[in-house]
């Protein structure tokens, strides 16, 4: 059976969700080989095994953390040469995308970037993607080369299959580009404590309605009861309410959880792109025209500064 | 000697507007207007703020594009760059990125540079991914989604906000940057800057003068083939209802009925 290399999202050794998803999709074509590289890369082991890896190629140096992605590009090349796999599967997060254009040029291959699905098809993998703020579906295929395809988070749900994970050390030497962009230094972002934006279950957003920063204490009290991740619409962004890593839409983050939570967000085109794949939409919103209205499931139309403490308190009496 | 600058800028479709696909499968540029991208104004304004700090510098605004992407050279131009090259061919029609970035990076080395400026993704195909192609494909250092970027002696410097760190990069010229909106608000073009751009130069080359085949690009010489696209169906009609007082409650009761309680 051919082999599909997936580049493994880790931190330290724990492998983050997106990556076994890549794994699951990737058991659809192949049989998946791993590539693990930073610190911590051999801890992975355990978790890709348990999810199809027939095998796990590792490889640390300092140049990983130290310069910025072209390293990691030189790594996955000789991962590539080594396994000459059937498909390149990368997670849609803006290093692994970097790293998947540089590759897909160095082999010859086109790229494909965002998938929300992948299945196998008679000429290669079939990718689904979505287009113009996903008013479109599309399925695409690369046509020239070795697919390399990055896929988004929560496209599958990910499911268990125990296999070998045999770990093999992969040796990479770095071209003359791998030291041509220094990282200076790298100030960790402060764990909030919840899930991450584009791989959480639930999301609840807050927008222009929320009206000010020290007002995100209900958002976030809200999500913190349902366990979701907190997210902001570009106006609130804008306004300095809540951080642009938080922000979904165009320019922001685009997710895709089970269910959606706007409060106080009109649904403006740039904000709908990021959000409107969502499997269940809630909003909350005082304007009972506001087009956020057209893409739920269901909808309060009503100030989302009674609403969203009422239903806070409902969630945690219902949960016990 | 003066700081080259080329920022590489797309003509989209107005995203506000309804955007659809071709026949061919490509986008249908006849039915809706189209503008210079958002996400590259935002590079424009950090070329024009680099060139301001620098003793000497010219600002050279680069597309891809049909006849019409002339108007994203003349908004770039309008808020101060000082010249214009344009790539138009018949042949370029359906070209991925792939051959996107083949056709800029020659036109890059054909125009001569010390720092590509990038926005960080287009709002149309959104990928994100041209500037990494780009400095693979000079060999140069790419130094990507900015929200702050400076330059001095032949250094590029910025900070990278990622999900879970930001970072801060370093960089000899030449390079390739991309900027992300958090970099600064890009200014209006003035009045003044609208009469001026009328008389700046845009040069127009085609595949011919980049010494690239017609078979590299183009629907035909994609890398990556779209079999099919289909509009999303319409969400169905969900419930709303008014806050008399219970709209928390209610809202639970939905949530608890979904299974998400």
């Amino acid at each position: 059976m051919a082999e599909v290399l997936v580049y493994v999202d880790h931190v330290d050794g724990a492998v983050r969700k997106p990556t076994l998803e890549l794994l699951t999709l990737a058991r659809r074509i192949g049989e998946p080989v791993a590539v693990a590289l930073g610190n911590g890369a051999a801890d992975t082991a355990a978790a890709l095994a348990e999810h199809g890896a027939v095998k796990v190629l590792t490889a640390d140096a300092p140049e990983f953390a130290d310069y910025l992605v072209v390293p990691k590009v030189d790594a996955l090349q000789a991962a590539y040469d080594a396994v000459s796999p059937a498909a390149v599967l990368l997670p849609s997060s803006a290093e692994a995308k970097e790293i998947a254009a540089r590759l897909a040029v160095r082999i010859g291959s086109g790229i494909i970037t965002d998938a929300v699905d992948l299945e196998a098809g008679d000429e290669g993998p079939v990718a689904t993607q979505s287009a113009f703020a996903a008013s479109y579906t599309t399925k695409s295929r690369v046509s020239k080369g070795t697919p390399v395809i990055t896929v988004k988070p929560n496209s599958v749900a990910v499911e268990a299959a125990p296999a070998a994970g045999a770990v093999e050390a992969l040796t990479v030497s770095f071209s003359a580009q791998a030291t041509g962009t220094k990282v200076l230094s790298r100030t960790p972002r402060e764990s909030t404590g919840r899930p991450e934006l584009t791989e959480a279950a639930i999301v609840v957003s807050g927008g222009r309605g929320v009206n000010g920063a020290e007002n995100f204490a209900i958002i976030e009290s809200l999500a913190d009861s349902l366990g979701a991740a907190v997210g902001a619409s570009r106006a609130a962004v804008d306004a300095g309410w809540y951080p642009h890593t938080n922000q979904v839409g165009q320019t922001g983050k685009s997710v895709s959880p089970q269910l959606y939570i706007a409060s106080g967000i009109s649904g403006a085109i740039q904000h709908r792109a990021g959000m409107q794949t969502s499997k269940t939409i809630v909003a909350i919103n005082k304007d009972s025209e506001a087009p956020i209205f057209d893409l739920v499931d269901y909808g309060v139309v009503g100030d989302l500064f009674n609403v969203v403490p009422q239903l806070t308190d409902e969630v945690k009496s219902r949960k016990g | 000697m003066s700081l080259r600058i080329v920022v590489c800028v797309k003509y989209v479709p107005d995203a506000t507007g309804d955007r659809h696909f071709a026949d061919d499968l490509t986008l249908d540029r006849d039915d809706v207007d189209g503008l210079l991208s958002e996400l590259d104004e935002y590079a424009v304004e950090q070329a024009l703020q680099i060139a301001g700090e620098a003793d000497d510098a010219e600002i050279t605004v680069l597309t891809v594009g049909p006849e019409d992407a002339k108007d994203a050279l003349r908004k770039a131009l309008s808020m101060g760059a000082d010249k214009a090259v344009h790539v138009e061919d018949d042949d370029l029609h359906g070209t991925d990125v792939i051959g996107t970035s083949l056709v800029l990076a020659k036109a890059i080395e054909k125009t001569g540079y010390d720092l590509v400026i990038c926005g960080m993704a287009s709002t149309d195909g959104a990928m994100g991914v041209l500037p990494a192609l780009l400095a693979e494909r000079l060999s140069v250092p790419q130094v990507t989604l900015l929200s702050e970027v400076s330059v001095e002696d032949g250094t590029v410097k910025g900070r990278r906000d990622g999900d879970s760190a930001s970072e801060q990069l370093q960089a000899s010229l030449p390079a390739v940057v991309s900027v992300t909106d958090q970099s600064g608000e890009a200014r209006y073009p003035s009045f003044k800057g609208i009469m001026a751009a009328k008389k700046k130069p845009v040069e127009s080359l085609d595949l011919e003068d980049l010494e690239i085949e017609a078979d590299e690009v183009g629907l035909a010489g994609s890398w990556t083939a779209v079999d099919s696209a289909a509009e999303r169906p319409a969400r169905t009609a969900g419930t709303i209802v008014k806050d008399e007082g219970e709209g928390g409650k209610q809202l639970a009761e939905f949530l608890a009925g979904q299974k998400f309680i």
